[in-house]
């Protein structure tokens, strides 16, 4: 087995035994690299000489005795919205096209204290808007199992990058679903953390009370492994919650018994593909034969769910992107020959020049969310129909430990299919967005392929900091079936 | 919404657009704004808003200085800088 379709957990092991060293593993990744991601276009920026001194400087450590991290020499590709000290971030924005950030967020403290190695940073929808990675200002990511096809977004390079063997682990970032609809569309896995579960300093903001950074692997313990490594308390992120971080890796294995699966009935109505749905209930059908009870329940305000939130992720982008006003740092409009350009106008010229056309569409959305006039029958009116949508979700946990449903309505669909239809975009989140809303932790897992070879999301939801349990139940179906271990054939 | 609401959104959401991107988000825009008016179905009369998923509480720490990023480091990704300040159009006509 290649080096390149080595998990995570077993690099440290191989480390360990002397097998390899981070050196070897450093270069293995980026030599993938070069040889695939000319086709599948995940990177923005690959730094190779850094990544190998980093690599070096890990081999060294180890050479003299001193203690290591859990993520020792394994690499992780980093989705471009989370700052890097000294290291351009551009959150797939011309706006930020030469932004270099002067310090790491939390996150990348996290996995330097680990003795992770930063392979590169991802493309992704511009701002983290967007459902495809279209939205790039750069150039679009494909899905590695159909280079023809999307592979989902706003975090679709991170997922792409772990799908074609360019990463063992990524991280991304779910605002209405950006790492679990990825994750499925690219037949990997991918969690969303409760709000406030892992600190947001130093993540670019779109929408603050929906951010949340989280993992990708390729199995569920690799999973495991990264958020425990990034979750936890902050004094940085005023909602970072202090809370214990379980030892997630210690108990993955441990299946859930008695487990009661909670079924929306919502989840499987009109708009939802046949292909994926027979994959869905069949993965149900396995949970049972593992001794699971599967039960109906209700989100009735499920409905509303889209409406709700480009209601109120918007309004709060409009708010988080009114700093993109050219001043202190990213683009700047410069005024023509002989043009004075006062303030206002600078503002406005440099906003229209660096945000792409999603961007604006959303910030004009969210300004007449909340403008005079129309704010209480807009953004409040959706803060109240959020607060309905949580409640729901309370309501259904009270009868189930987690509720399972599709990932996605349809597998990946083509690039250019969506983009001349924005509501059409929004429409694919349908299953995601809820969680984010509710602040609940979601998770996407591998359960299957379409006939035309696209993998199949199955999403697990639980309550609010209960990864654990969550972990331990995507864990179950892991052990049971071998959809993780299919790779794209071009690799 | 017409091209004129339009202007004066884009105008309070400080983006200069040229006509034919006003109209072309007139369209859109009338079209998304359609399908939120689904929430009006919900009666939500007696419904406290949410504004955000955690019991949000003020969060505390002891006023004291810590480091500051250096100057030269602030004003690295400056557009346009003067000695140690940001250097931006007029604020006051001085005219």
């Amino acid at each position: 087995m290649s080096l390149t379709d080595t998990t995570a957990a077993e690099l440290v092991v191989l480390q360990a035994r002397g097998d390899a060293t981070a050196e070897v593993i450093t270069d293995a990744f980026l030599a993938a690299i070069r040889d695939r991601d000319p086709k599948v276009r995940v990177f923005l920026r690959v730094d190779e000489t850094a990544a190998r001194e980093r690599a070096r400087a890990v081999d060294a450590k180890r050479k003299r005795g001193e203690p290591l991290g859990p993520l020792v020499g394994v690499p992780v590709a980093i989705k471009d919205v989370l700052c890097t000290k000294w290291v351009p971030t551009t959150c797939g924005s011309r706006m930020l096209e030469n932004f270099v950030p002067p310090y790491d967020a939390h996150v990348i403290e996290r996995l330097t204290a680990a003795d992770a190695i930063l392979i590169g940073k991802t493309n992704m929808d511009e701002f983290a808007m967007g459902s495809s990675t279209e939205n790039s200002a750069f150039f679009p990511t494909r899905n590695p199992w159909d280079l023809e096809r999307i592979p989902g977004g706003s975090s679709g390079g991170s997922a792409a990058a772990v799908a074609a063997g360019e990463a063992p682990l990524a991280l991304g970032t779910d605002t209405g679903g950006s790492i679990r609809q990825p994750a499925g569309l690219c037949g990997v896995v991918g969690l969303k953390p409760t709000y406030g579960r892992v600190s947001r300093y130093g993540l670019v903001a779109f929408a603050s009370s929906l951010d949340q950074i989280g993992p990708f692997a390729r199995n569920v313990t690799d999973c495991a492994l990264l958020l425990e490594t990034i979750a936890g308390h902050d004094l940085r992120d005023s909602t970072s919650v202090k809370q214990p971080v379980p030892g997630y890796t210690r108990t993955v294995n441990d299946p859930v018994k008695p487990l009661t699966i909670g079924v929306a009935r919502e989840y499987f109505g009109s708009g939802l593909d046949a292909e994926v749905e027979s994959a869905i209930r069949a993965a149900l059908r396995e949970y049972e034969k593992l001794g699971a009870t599967v039960k109906e329940v209700s989100l009735p305000h499920s409905k509303y769910a889209i409406a709700t939130y480009y209601l109120v992720a918007t309004a709060e982008a409009s708010s988080n992107l009114a700093r993109y006003d050219g001043m202190h740092y990213g683009h700047r409009a410069k005024p023509k020959p002989g043009e004075k350009l006062d303030l206002i106008a600078t503002y406005s010229r440099t906003r229209a020049e660096g945000l792409g056309k999603e961007v604006k569409r959303r910030v004009m959305l969210g300004t007449y969310a909340l403008s005079s006039g129309y704010k209480d029958a807009y953004y409040v009116k959706a803060l109240k129909v959020r607060r309905l949508i949580k409640t729901d979700f309370d309501r259904a946990f009270a009868d189930c430990d987690v509720i399972m449903g599709p990932t996605s309505p349809t597998a990946a669909f083509k690039l250019g299919e969506k983009t001349a239809d924005p509501l059409a975009m929004y429409l694919s989140d349908i299953y995601t967005i809820s969680a984010n809303l509710a602040g609940i932790a979601g998770m996407s897992i591998p359960c299957g392929f379409t006939k035309g070879g696209l993998p199949i999301g199955l999403q697990i939801q639980a309550p609010p900091f209960e990864e654990e349990k969550l972990l331990r139940v995507a864990r179950m179906y892991e052990r049971a079936t071998d959809w993780h271990t299919r790779r794209p054939n071009f690799v | 919404m017409d091209i004129e609401q339009v202007r004066k959104v884009a105008n309070l959401a400080r983006l200069d657009l040229p006509d034919t991107d006003l109209a072309e988000l007139a369209r859109q825009l009338t079209a998304i704004i359609g399908y939120m008016d689904q929430l009006k179905e919900l009666k939500t009369d007696d419904v406290e808003p949410l504004a955000h998923p955690l019991p949000v509480q003020n969060v505390f720490r002891p006023d004291e200085p810590g480091p500051c990023l250096p100057v030269d480091e602030a004003l690295r990704n400056a557009p346009a800088r003067s000695g140690d300040f940001f250097a931006v159009p007029a604020v006051l006509d001085s005219e």
